[in-house]
């Protein structure tokens, strides 16, 4: 079946920027329908993976594999921390109905399909309400809301999003969150989803690409936090506590001064809800 | 005879200012006001060195137009943007000031250069110039889809398989272009306030994207039209209206849309 089989497959990815290198044999495969968090302190490389995955980084060596090929037509992209100029005349549907045909020729024409598919899509995010507003004059949360349906009208077959729950507070959060994973089921989609706080998603992640050191944990949530799966990862003893509902990852050493992504990363360490 | 130069100077300027309005449209979109600033004053050599060549200035505006392309997008493809641009401006004028030097019968033919001239229109070869504009306001609506969506988010536009950096020279490619074709009929000192004023009024006054482009390209119309009026009419150089009105076009959008958003706060505190 189609489903089952693999969407995209990250190859022994390793990715140098500058001479330094980001990603270090990175690998794991993500099957249709997964719902996966990519996890990972500032600085990790998740916006390198997702943008190597998109093929705007080439990979010093491995190679990512999209199945059915045609890379970008099969993928929608919201980047981190897009800034919409207010000064731009654009409502949300215009944005929206880029995604559709932006990288085609011409001025867009008031097609009745088009609209239709618009307002669908604007409907499936919740975004009718300010369909017709500019969208830079919009909440950080509403513009999320705009850029998911930019990046889901041509129904891609795998989104991924870059630290889309950043700037939200705690209820706009939880929202996004069963949005993508109601519209994952809806579109029978694979999200890849990045972001340094794990614990938003684990109601809805069924997998976890767990990034430190350039190297990557990955599988399910279960089996990647795990005490022992990533003190290998940090190189370095870390426990992984559970308390309320909520996991922590705390290293031995944050507290005498050694450096770990981890340490760097102060959420994972204070997690006081 | 008076009547059929009229006609072409209309003609002409009717093509230039829509082109103008059209391109300023996104030139303001996309930040790039100080290309569209360069640009022109660029071409200037270039209009110089044809007539000491004695060839069609509009050659002339084309090469070092094109010579500024290549120089902006060359010098920064290591970023800052703004720093090539005036590298390669300052470059470009140097020339400008030898080939200056080096002809004698300037000072009518300048002065029509830097500020445009309704009799310097009827002297040129309209058909080239008109072909060159319709160029460039064909290739602007014909990507204007893929130069939003850039103008958006280089990312997004990327995502969308629109290649950024092709994009950022196909576009000064086209403002090269649309520049080549304005400077005879308003200037090179006043091209730039056709590519801004009428634009930036536009974008505050609408939030269509397509709505925005034609009203830019209608102020720019009116701007153009109420200029050579106004120059016939006075005597005085088009440039100084065309400066005068495309900043006011602005300041009136600017003022517009203050006025709408005291409007929409005051609806919703009470
Ligand atoms: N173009 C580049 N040239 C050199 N180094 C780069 C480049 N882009 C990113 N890096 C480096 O790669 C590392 C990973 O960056 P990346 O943006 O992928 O991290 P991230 O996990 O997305 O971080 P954040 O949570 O802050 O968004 C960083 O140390 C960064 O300095
Ligand atoms: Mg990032």
């Amino acid at each position: 079946m189609r489903e089952e089989s693999g969407v995209l497959a990250v190859q022994r990815v390793s990715v140098s920027l500058s001479g330094r290198r980001i990603l270090d044999e990175v690998d794991f495969a993500l099957h249709g329908g997964a719902f996966c968090g990519l996890i990972g302190a500032n600085g990790s490389g998740k916006t390198t993976l997702l943008r190597t995955i998109l093929g705007f980084v080439t990979p010093t060596s491995g190679r990512v594999v999209i199945d059915g090929g045609r890379r970008l037509a099969q993928i929608g992209y919201v980047p981190q921390k897009i800034v919409l100029d207010p000064a731009i005349p654009m409502r949300t549907r215009d944005l929206v109905g880029l995604g559709l045909d932006g990288h085609r020729l011409g001025l867009p024409l008031a097609a009745r399909a088009r609209r239709r598919l618009v307002d669908a899509m604007l409907e499936a995010v919740g975004a009718t309400s300010f369909a017709e507003q500019r969208v830079g004059e919009l909440s950080g949360g509403e513009q999320q809301r705009a850029l998911i349906a930019h990046a889901l009208i041509r129904r891609p077959r795998l989104l991924l999003l870059d630290e889309p729950l950043a700037n939200l507070d705690i209820r706009s959060i939880a929202a996004t969150v069963s949005l993508l994973r109601r519209l994952a089921l809806e579109y029978r989609m694979t999200v890849l989803l990045s972001t340094h706080d794990m614990n938003p998603l684990l109601p809805a992640m069924d997998c976890i690409v767990y990034l430190a050191n350039g190297r990557a944990a990955t599988g399910r949530t279960e089996d990647v936090v795990r005490g022992e799966v990533l003190s290998r990862l940090f190189g370095e003893h870390v426990d992984v506590i559970r308390v309320h509902g909520r996991i922590l990852v705390i290293a031995a050493g944050a507290g005498n001064g050694a450096s770990t992504d981890i340490e760097r990363n102060p959420e994972h360490v204070v997690q006081v809800p | 005879m008076f009547a059929s130069f009229l006609v072409n100077t209309w003609i002409v300027a009717t093509i230039v200012a829509a082109t103008a309005g059209v391109v300023g449209f996104f030139v303001v979109l996309r930040g790039n006001s100080f290309a569209a600033h360069a640009l022109p004053l660029g071409t200037f050599p270039g209009a110089a060195a044809a007539s000491l060549l004695g060839v069609n200035p509009l050659f002339g505006l084309l090469t070092f137009s094109g010579l500024g392309v290549i120089g902006i997008s060359q010098l920064g493809k290591a970023g800052r943007p703004e720093i090539a641009t005036a590298l390669s401006l300052v470059m470009l004028l140097g020339l400008g000031a030898l080939f200056l030097s080096m002809s004698n019968e300037y000072s009518q033919a300048t002065y029509a250069l830097l500020f445009g001239e309704v009799l310097g229109v009827s002297s040129l070869d309209i058909v080239p110039v008109a072909v060159v504009s319709v160029v460039s306001l064909a290739l602007t609506t014909l990507l204007f889809r893929p130069l939003l969506l850039n103008a958006v988010s280089p990312e997004l536009a990327e995502a969308r398989s629109v290649p950024a950096g092709r994009t950022d020279i196909l576009f000064l490619g086209i403002l090269a272009l649309t520049t080549s074709a304005a400077v005879p009929v308003v200037g090179v000192l006043l091209v730039f306030s056709l590519t801004i004023g009428p634009p930036s009024a536009a974008r505050a006054l609408t939030n269509r994207p397509v709505g925005a482009m034609l009203l830019s390209a209608g102020l720019s119309l009116l701007t153009v039209w109420a200029s050579i009026a106004l120059a016939l009419l006075l005597g005085w150089p088009v440039g100084f209206f065309v400066g005068g009105l495309g900043a006011l076009a602005y300041g009136l959008g600017r003022v517009w849309m203050e006025w709408v958003r005291s409007r929409r706060c005051r609806a919703l505190s009470g």
